[in-house]
């Protein structure tokens, strides 16, 4: 058993504590261990995606427990691909955040690193309700992350974050409650084996439960009429807290994935793709609404907001598809969205800082300082959301509309893409009119001077974005293999319940 | 016993849901609770409903699941600290805005006043002191 699959969970969870033990009043240290425990925990998650690339998912049991009764982690290259996301996200968010950000309030570092414990165990595990708690890890550290700095505005924005996720959660629970009753297990693969078998007169109990635990993940990913609770969070919290959200989103389309990919997929018998029905309207709405919110924003944090929740759509479109094609292009876009997102939103985190009174509402200005620098790394980032060349957003969107051709609304899909691409841009071009073309003079008094860490992070970032445009053959390849191997029912049941001759021995003792 | 539990959970759902669509925090955080009382209730009861039997399998004895009761400790555990976060989140929220509705449109969420923490000067360790 490889014992390296838990790390991605303990490594940050161990620097929570240590940062908070230890570290409690002294932030220059803080900022050091936490910098280098999310390296090294980029590092520890490509290591995971070598060690992955072989294609055979490996389980790892908790405590050795056997499959069906402990705890499994489980790491495949989907898991793989989304820790090595998380780990780059949170580096550069890291970076960012140690400019002084991490200052305006209490314990960021350790929150940030709670949050990480959170998002990677939700991506390694292989059983249903430690995806609940994990879920649960990773929102408990997002309040705080959301309120970091305070402010009544964040504060009431923060109190309807918790209360929605509270109601989801009971949602979870109440859908996890329903699977355990009607199928008797909740680890992942023992429910693949079981979903299949469940009699008939159960069939509708556990329909509900499916699409209970649907609606949650609906909500984690945004999706239409679910959204609402995003475009004020991700518009009141600070620029580091809503960049390191944007794992969060895709937290939720993954988790859409791997239950309704794996345990509800293709195979599932009667309950076959029992989500599919409603994840490619629900995305095309959303992106419709999304796009609409970007054209009609006030502020850059609303604007940049609305664009997450229109790249929610467009990937939740191919997500929606559940067969390879579409899954590889939506986790093509995935890459994309999030570090595109998270670039625009350190942005507008500068741009509110160095406009003073006006903050990043969208009203001309006296100039910032660093006006043009800021306003190209502003261009550059809204050519990646938009999905212009040669960002990667255009090989992305191509390669979703590529995608839905085997839909059967395929032109009504594509013309809304296109029409909703056309819009996007409108709205960054006013936007970004508005922000740096339409300054007055530099006004009088002191300004901020931009602090080199914080842009370092964001060219990161958008480097990366180009770097996924000219990795693109690569990463094709990659996802494809990902795509086929997340929709593998058997290779998945076998990584984990062992091979199927073995199996009824073990299960017999 | 099945319906009884059954009307009780659903009145707890019913009582929760009425509470939490209510526009001030406090009938909203007690909507919570209601709401996660009915869960916990319910979780448990997807074990199946049983009396006086011990959570161990024996061989020649019924017995009754104990893995929804592990679950319902966790899920105790986490709507405990979650009830405790979103109050003083709620009371936070009134001390500083001097009031407990709970709606907020977009404009005003967006919109951060020129006093607000995030003009602070980048790394004033003053900061760090005056926020909880």
């Amino acid at each position: 058993m490889n014992n390296w699959i838990i790390m991605p969970a303990v490594l940050p969870a161990f620097t929570a504590a240590f940062l908070l033990l230890t570290l409690r009043h002294r932030p220059q240290a803080q900022r050091i261990v936490s910098i280098v425990a999310t390296a090294l925990g980029l590092l520890v998650a490509i290591g995971l995606a070598v060690e992955a690339s072989d294609g055979v998912p490996q389980a790892y049991r908790l405590g050795d427990w056997p499959a069906p009764f402990g705890i499994v982690l489980v790491l495949d290259l989907l898991s793989a691909t989304m820790l090595v996301l998380t780990g780059v996200l949170s580096l550069c968010v890291v970076l960012y955040a140690a400019a002084g950000w991490d200052r305006r309030g209490q314990h960021f570092h350790t929150l940030l690193q709670f949050q990480l414990l959170g998002i990677n165990g939700a991506f390694l595990t292989g059983d249903v309700f430690n995806l609940f708690v994990f879920f649960e890890v990773m929102l408990i550290a997002s309040y705080g992350l959301m309120l970091h700095g305070g402010g009544p505005a964040r504060l009431k924005a923060g109190f309807h974050y918790v209360a929605i996720n509270l109601i989801a959660s009971a949602l979870f629970l109440i859908g996890v409650g329903l699977i355990y009753a009607v199928t008797g297990t909740l680890n992942m693969a023992d429910l693949a084996m079981k979903v299949p078998e469940v009699a008939p007169a159960d069939q509708g109990l556990l329909k509900a439960g499916a699409l209970l635990l649907f609606l949650v993940f609906a909500t984690k990913a945004a999706l239409v009429p679910l959204h609402w609770w995003l475009p004020a969070t991700y518009a009141a919290t600070s620029a580091p807290a809503a960049a390191m959200f944007m794992i969060m989103t895709k937290v939720g389309a993954y988790a859409i994935l791997r239950v309704y990919g794996l345990v509800f997929g293709a195979e599932a018998g009667a309950l076959a793709l029992v989500a599919a029905p409603f994840v490619l309207p629900a995305a095309v709405v959303t992106l419709l609404l999304g796009t609409v919110g970007v054209v009609g924003s006030r502020s850059l944090r609303g604007l940049s907001a609305f664009a997450i929740v229109a790249s929610m759509g467009t990937l939740l479109i191919a997500l929606g598809l559940f067969d390879e094609t579409g899954v590889s292009a939506a986790l093509y876009y995935i890459v994309h969205s999030s570090l595109a997102g998270a670039a625009l939103f350190l942005l507008a985190g500068l741009v509110l800082e160095g406009r003073g009174a006006v903050g990043d509402r969208l009203l001309p200005a006296p100039a910032m300082r660093g006006e043009i620098l800021v306003g190209g790394l502003f261009l550059l980032c809204a050519v990646a959301m938009v999905g212009l060349p040669p960002l990667s957003g255009f090989l992305g969107k191509v390669m979703i509309l590529e995608a839905v051709r085997s839909s059967a609304g395929w032109p009504w899909i594509w013309a809304l893409i296109l029409g909703a691409s056309l819009a996007l841009t409108l709205g960054f071009v006013r936007a970004g009119a508005v922000l740096f073309w339409a300054s007055g003079p530099p006004g009088v008094g002191p300004r901020r001077r931009l602090a080199p860490l914080p842009i370092t992070a964001i060219v990161l970032l958008l480097a990366l974005t180009g770097a996924w445009t000219g990795a693109a053959g690569p990463a094709m390849d990659w996802m494809d293999a990902t795509a086929r191997q997340s929709l593998d029912r058997a290779g998945y049941v076998e990584a984990v319940l062992g091979p199927t001759n073995t199996r009824s021995a073990g299960l017999g003792e | 016993m099945e319906m009884l539990v059954a009307s009780a959970i659903g009145l707890m759902t019913a009582t929760g849901l009425f509470l939490i669509l209510q526009g001030r925090s406090f009938p909203v955080i007690v909507g919570l609770t209601f709401l996660s009382y009915a869960v916990n209730a319910f979780l448990f009861a997807m074990g199946r409903l049983t009396i006086n039997l011990p959570p161990i399998i024996t061989p020649d004895a019924a017995y009754t699941d104990p893995l929804p009761q592990a679950l319902v400790l966790t899920a105790i555990v986490i709507s405990f600290g979650m009830t405790a976060l979103i109050v003083v989140l709620g009371l936070r929220g009134f001390l500083e805005t001097g009031s407990d509705r709970t709606d907020l449109s977009l404009a005003e969420a967006a919109k951060e006043p020129a006093a607000a923490p995030d003009s602070d000067p980048a790394g004033t360790p003053a900061g760090e002191a005056t926020r909880a």
